[in-house]
């Protein structure tokens, strides 16, 4: 026996023992985690894919009108509509009139086409009358039936998989051509939006940090018995629940509010020249900042904590003025809290929906305030899933740049 | 295994309790309004019939119906939406169908399908029950000589920040009549783009001086808390405010914009049956006029007019507070839900342009 290999008591090799015995362990490990990875995925993952599959599914159109789904299988875009298609939609509406699904075809194609939910209601109503040659029976009963925007919206629709919510959440409309073009000035809502979450975010970060920074440099450095007295003022808002801490803003910072008042009292500002501090952008800004504040003082905290006292003192006494110090000893090694302060800070920041939503009157709403509106008002969900999937996106990019450029290991969060 | 029996355990033990109970859930919108339909319909409904009446609220009912129905786990049995979201569940079959002709007959023997206000059972799955108007309420010891919608949207004459409804639905006909463009033709104007382009100017007009509400129980507070002088709002609320908390609003009726509230069942409702007893109970045309003791909603009967009395303070004539009272007629608009249904998603992502601009 003159082989190199390593070889347990038994005769077999040591590497294969090893991996086999660990194998088991990790199995074991494995068991341990899987209730955590079971809640996981059935409260997290399911529901939220499941939810944001519907912005590319929306089988409210392709579902009730099955022969109409045929015709645009079997010919090709670009098809004129013939004879059989028409005939093929005048069945489809009679039967989705009969199922009472008829409303669920108009809306989604009400969707991509403003102006023709009463198209099919009215045409579902009068389609068992329709006789042959269908194509102008269709047509006579309302002209709109012949424009192609409503047939391309059409053959859109029963497409298994959609963009068109998409292209919606993009700003892009269906053009009377029947293509996605981008949308007129009027009608362009959601990039503008995207953009001006991405830079309250910022500014709200920015702020926080700001604000933070000093705070948290404050804790870490007091005697524990005043460190610990001061964390409990930095902890008892983030305790306190965030609509009470919304309305007190409010209540602080409106027209007729404490803040206006006292300076009016004092004779700063006169009567007719009130801030406007409240339902608008200032007002997303400061009540944000206050909310989210306590996210970054915490991690800046716990990264300060850790840094030794000697190495500033080293730094001056080698001379080093204290900006200097500051500068190149001191933040430098705050980055980590920085970097998890920041990223934790805009995370939040972006989705925020309640506080905009109460103080931000019409500039100072974002885009989290949209999706909601079309959970709960347009019911569109296909389209607030479209902008929620988008938004993820863009969290996710950040991320990922931010990984790029600092390095995710180099976060600390607490 | 074990997983398995206990998962099953607690699937029989929910499905015990649901086939138990005689029990019934109406969603409703909460607040002053929630309340008067528990004092005149829920209480003495539950009472007759010896059933509980659970009362949940949200805010536009329509919302969670129609996401009980699509997940297939319905668990209302009666619900109170507007009539635009009426329509549009009904023609998506989320809705069951109600028989309109078993409903009871009038208070002078009317049948029921003519004793109902026009539009009342303009859906097949749906009962109204009250009459409400979005109107504009002012503060009287701020604002004097406010004499028509014209006047909300002039800022010169009254000054003072204006509350508006984040949305385009009802801003954009009063912008309108306060336009000079008669109620009568309102939508037909709204459905040119020179006439939507009009309302939006009008908008523009006061646009700076606009705080914008969401929530139904926000134009009171503003105008409590001196935050806007003239607000849009729901006149059930300033009503409530004006006569319940004494606060010195004033309802302009000029320009207001009628609307229906209406009860329906939910496709799938786990109690039906009783549904459909429990509405045919709540727009009789006693109770109806019931409920109008404690809200200043109008009743969806003709029948009920005659019937409406006092407030619950017992001095109150509930009949000059009603959205259909002769003086709030005037100048009145129906809010028309076939041009909201079409038009919708269109107006509401312009209002949205608009707002950003």
């Amino acid at each position: 026996m003159s082989d190199t290999i390593l070889r347990t008591a038994d005769g077999k090799p040591l590497k294969a023992a090893l991996q086999r015995a660990s194998a088991v362990a990790r199995r074991r490990a494995f068991w341990l985690v899987l209730p955590l990875l079971a809640f996981v995925v059935i409260t997290f993952v399911v529901p939220i894919g499941q939810m944001l599959s519907r912005s590319v599914t929306n089988d409210a159109f392709s579902a009730n009108m099955p022969q109409l789904v045929a015709w645009f299988e079997a010919n090709p875009e670009g098809t004129e509509p013939d004879e059989a298609a028409f005939a093929a939609l005048a069945a489809d509406l009679t039967n989705a009139a009969a199922e009472r699904t008829i409303g669920s075809v108009a809306t989604r194609i009400n969707y991509d086409v403003s102006g023709t939910r009463s198209l099919f209601t009215s045409a579902g109503r009068k389609a068992k009358k329709l006789e042959a040659p269908f194509k102008e029976s269709v047509v006579a009963m309302d002209p709109k039936w012949g424009e192609p925007i409503v047939w391309a919206a059409m053959r859109n629709a029963s497409a298994k998989l959609t963009t068109s919510f998409y292209q919606a959440a993009m700003d892009r409309k269906l053009s009377a051509k029947g293509v996605f073009e981008k949308a007129p000035g009027d009608l362009q809502v959601y990039l503008k939006l995207f953009g001006r979450t991405l830079a309250l975010s910022a500014v709200v970060t920015f702020l926080c940090l700001l604000l933070g920074y000093p705070v948290a440099h404050l804790l870490a450095s007091l005697p524990m018995s005043k460190s610990s007295l001061l964390m409990i003022l930095v902890l008892l808002p983030f305790w306190t629940s965030l609509l009470v801490r919304t309305t007190s803003w409010m209540v602080l910072l409106q027209e007729q509010g404490i803040l206006n008042n006292t300076l009016v009292g004092l004779g700063i500002i006169s009567d007719e020249n009130r801030f406007a501090l409240m339902y608008n952008q200032a007002g997303t800004i400061i009540a944000m900042t206050h909310i989210l504040l306590p996210f970054m003082i915490l991690p800046l905290y716990s990264v300060m904590k850790t840094i030794p006292v000697s190495y500033t003192r080293a730094a001056r006494s080698l001379g080093a003025t204290s900006w200097t110090t500051f500068r190149r000893i001191y933040v430098p090694q705050t980055v980590p809290g920085i970097g998890a302060g920041g990223i934790l800070v805009f995370i939040l920041a972006v989705g925020y929906y309640i506080t905009p939503a109460l103080v931000g009157g019409a500039t100072g709403t974002l885009i989290s305030n949209q999706i909601a509106f079309h959970m709960q008002d347009s019911l569109n969900w296909s389209l607030a899933a479209a902008l929620a999937a988008m938004l993820l996106g863009a969290v996710l990019a950040l991320y990922w740049v931010y990984d790029r450029l600092v390095g995710i290991d180099n976060m600390k969060l607490g | 295994m074990k997983l398995k029996t206990v998962l099953l355990a607690t699937a029989l033990t929910s499905a015990a309790y649901a086939a138990q109970a005689a029990e019934l859930t109406v969603m409703s919108w909460g607040g002053a309004y929630e309340a008067s339909q528990v004092e005149a319909y829920n209480k003495p409904f539950a009472a007759s019939k010896g059933v509980t009446v659970n009362m949940v609220a949200a805010d536009n009912p329509a919302t969670p119906i129609a996401a009980q129905v699509e997940a297939n786990n319905v668990t209302i049995d009666v619900a109170d939406v507007e009539l635009s979201d009426a329509v549009r569940l009904c023609d998506e079959g989320k809705l069951e169908v109600i028989d309109h002709a078993a409903l009871p007959a009038g208070a002078d023997g009317t049948p029921a399908t003519e004793d109902f206000v026009a539009g009342a059972l303009v859906s097949e799955c749906a009962v109204a029950n009250i009459v409400w108007s979005t109107v504009v309420a002012y503060d009287n010891t701020k604002v004097s000589g406010a004499a028509s919608i014209a006047d909300f949207f002039d800022t010169a004459k009254i000054p003072g920040k204006r509350g508006l409804r984040k949305g385009a639905k009802a801003n954009l006909e009063m912008a309108l009549m306060a336009d000079g463009v008669p109620a009568s033709e309102v939508y037909a104007t709204l459905s040119t783009p020179e006439g939507v382009d009009r309302a939006f100017a009008k908008l523009d007009t006061i646009k700076a001086d606009v705080v914008w509400w969401e929530a139904g129980a926000q134009p009171p507070q503003l105008l409590a808390d001196g935050e806007v002088v003239m607000s849009t709002a729901y006149n059930g609320r300033i009503f409530n405010a004006a006569v319940a908390e004494n606060k010195p609003f004033t309802i302009l009726w000029d320009g207001q914009i009628m609307d229906f509230d209406l009860f329906v069942i939910p496709k799938g409702a786990p109690n039906k049956d009783l549904a459909v007893e429990y509405i045919a109970y709540a727009t009789s045309a006693q109770a109806l006029a019931d409920q109008a003791k404690y809200i200043s909603y109008g009743p969806s009967r003709k029948s009920s007019a005659p019937l409406v009395g006092l407030y619950q303070d017992g001095k109150t004539e509930m009949g000059p507070h009603m959205p259909t009272s002769p003086e709030a007629l005037k100048n009145a608009l129906t809010n028309d839900f076939e041009f909201w249904a079409d038009r919708d998603v269109e107006l509401s992502e312009k209002f949205n342009a608009w707002l950003l601009k």
